[in-house]
């Protein structure tokens, strides 16, 4: 089976229907099939696995998790082709690590993993990027970076996401930044002021611009008369 | 300040038995009047707020009743900016620009607890009132305000209109913001104004 045969998951699908878990035990219980075969394929890449109110959490090692993902989403009997979530988790007590969180599903075998991948404080904050494999990461990544600092080696466009290009104060989900921020209110107004608006491009969009003068004449006057390329 | 009723000097003297087709009145009152009664709203909403001055808007309550049923969404065409909701501070430039592409004579309506103070946001993103970004004329307070309280807030604002007078030219000149810090009152003044209250008080700060 490649990766695009449909598998049929409607009423005609030879698997039981769908239900809703009931009376689900807070740890334990039955783990995701794939996080046995994660085990079997990758070994000691795979440090442990939660099972937690119904559904699989697994650990991986920091330096394999791309390998990891991409072949979720890549085997034939994975088929993870849908990333829901990236994220990151800090907690308060300053000897546990941060967590990098992927939200994985797979819809043609109805199944959610969540990969967790722990990286210790006190080192630069890094890890591999999935955009290769999913491009939805592309801005999800992006958001982390900019709210936890943590950066996605390979991403080709890591800047902030939400706030502006000119921010200073850091990173504001990290549990030592102050919820009012670092600077006095008066100061914070001045630099959000002082930001440009219009400076938001990316450098895919810039490039055009510089180059537009280049451009063949008859898309020179369908960009002039406000024709968007696909975004 | 509350709605008074208007006296005798705004009242329009016309008595068609005498001086058919002859109105005489103050012509600020008339042009105070022509103003007050058509003044178009540019909405700038950004949260629920919004929703509540669309039902504002809509037919139950019926701006149209004060001349406000033509929204003006360019702002080059508006009379009164209403802000509705919070303003992030990478909003801040953006709603500055709007306010100073409108043309005089401009009024704006800070619609909202977000709006006028930050609200429930005390935190590192949200502007703690829209008053340290462009002037405002009227607080509608309110989480979100109901659509009476926003009538509210536009009939004092229509008073004020009235009470204008158009031989001071003082209140149609544009503010120009503070060419270093961009801002129109003193950073100490916005500083002691952010101070935390409540349970912010109980949140850290590094040095400014």
């Amino acid at each position: 089976m490649t990766p695009f045969d449909v598998v049929d998951t409607g009423t005609g699908s030879p698997g039981p229907q769908p239900v809703t878990p009931r009376n689900l035990p807070h740890r334990g219980g039955e783990a995701n099939p794939s996080a046995r075969a994660l085990e079997d394929k990758f070994g000691a890449a795979v440090v442990r696995v939660d099972v937690v109110w119904g559904e699989t959490v697994v650990f991986v090692d920091p330096d394999s998790v791309k390998a990891v993902i991409r072949w979720l989403h890549d085997d034939a009997s994975q088929q993870y082709d849908y990333l829901s979530d990236v994220t990151a988790v800090e907690y308060r007590d300053a000897l546990v690590p941060i967590e990098v969180v992927w939200h994985l599903r797979s819809l043609p075998f109805r199944r959610f993993l969540r990969v967790k991948a722990q990286l210790p404080k006190g080192q630069p904050l890094e890890i591999d990027s999935v955009y290769d494999i999913y491009r939805g990461a592309d801005w999800l990544e992006r958001e982390c970076y900019d709210m936890f600092g943590i950066r996605f080696n390979g991403h080709p466009d890591l800047r902030r996401i939400l706030m502006w290009e000119s921010y200073k104060e850091g990173f504001p989900l990290r549990k030592d930044f102050p919820l009012r921020g670092r600077f006095s209110r008066s100061e914070q107004l001045r630099q959000a002021l002082a930001q440009n608006p219009e400076a938001r491009y990316s450098m895919e969009e810039l490039s055009i611009a510089d180059a537009f003068a280049e451009l063949p004449e008859d898309m020179r006057e369908r960009l002039n008369k406000g024709e968007r390329t696909g975004e | 300040m509350g709605l008074t009723v208007p006296g005798e000097r705004n009242t329009v003297s016309y008595a068609p038995e005498s001086q058919e087709g002859w109105v005489a009145t103050r012509l600020d009152f008339l042009v105070n009047w022509s103003r007050a009664n058509s003044l178009w709203p540019m909405p700038f909403g950004t949260a629920c707020c919004a929703i509540e001055f669309m039902a504002t808007a809509a037919s139950d309550f019926d701006l149209a009743r004060f001349g406000m049923e033509r929204m003006s969404f360019s702002p080059r065409q508006a009379d009164v900016l209403i802000c509705a909701g919070r303003v992030p501070f990478k909003l801040a430039p953006i709603i500055r620009r709007i306010w100073q592409q409108m043309p005089q004579p401009k009024w704006c309506i800070s619609m909202g607890a977000c709006a006028s103070t930050g609200g429930m946001f005390d935190n590192y993103a949200v502007v703690q009132g829209i008053d340290t970004i462009i002037p405002v004329d009227v607080y509608v307070p309110g989480c979100p305000p109901r659509p009476e309280g926003l009538i509210y807030g536009i009939r004092m604002l229509q008073e004020k209109v009235m009470n204008e007078r158009a031989a001071d030219t003082r209140t149609r000149d544009e503010m120009e913001p503070d060419p270093e810090s961009q801002l129109y009152i003193p950073p100490s003044v916005i500083d002691e104004l952010g101070e935390p209250f409540g349970n912010s008080v109980h949140q850290t700060r590094s040095a400014p």
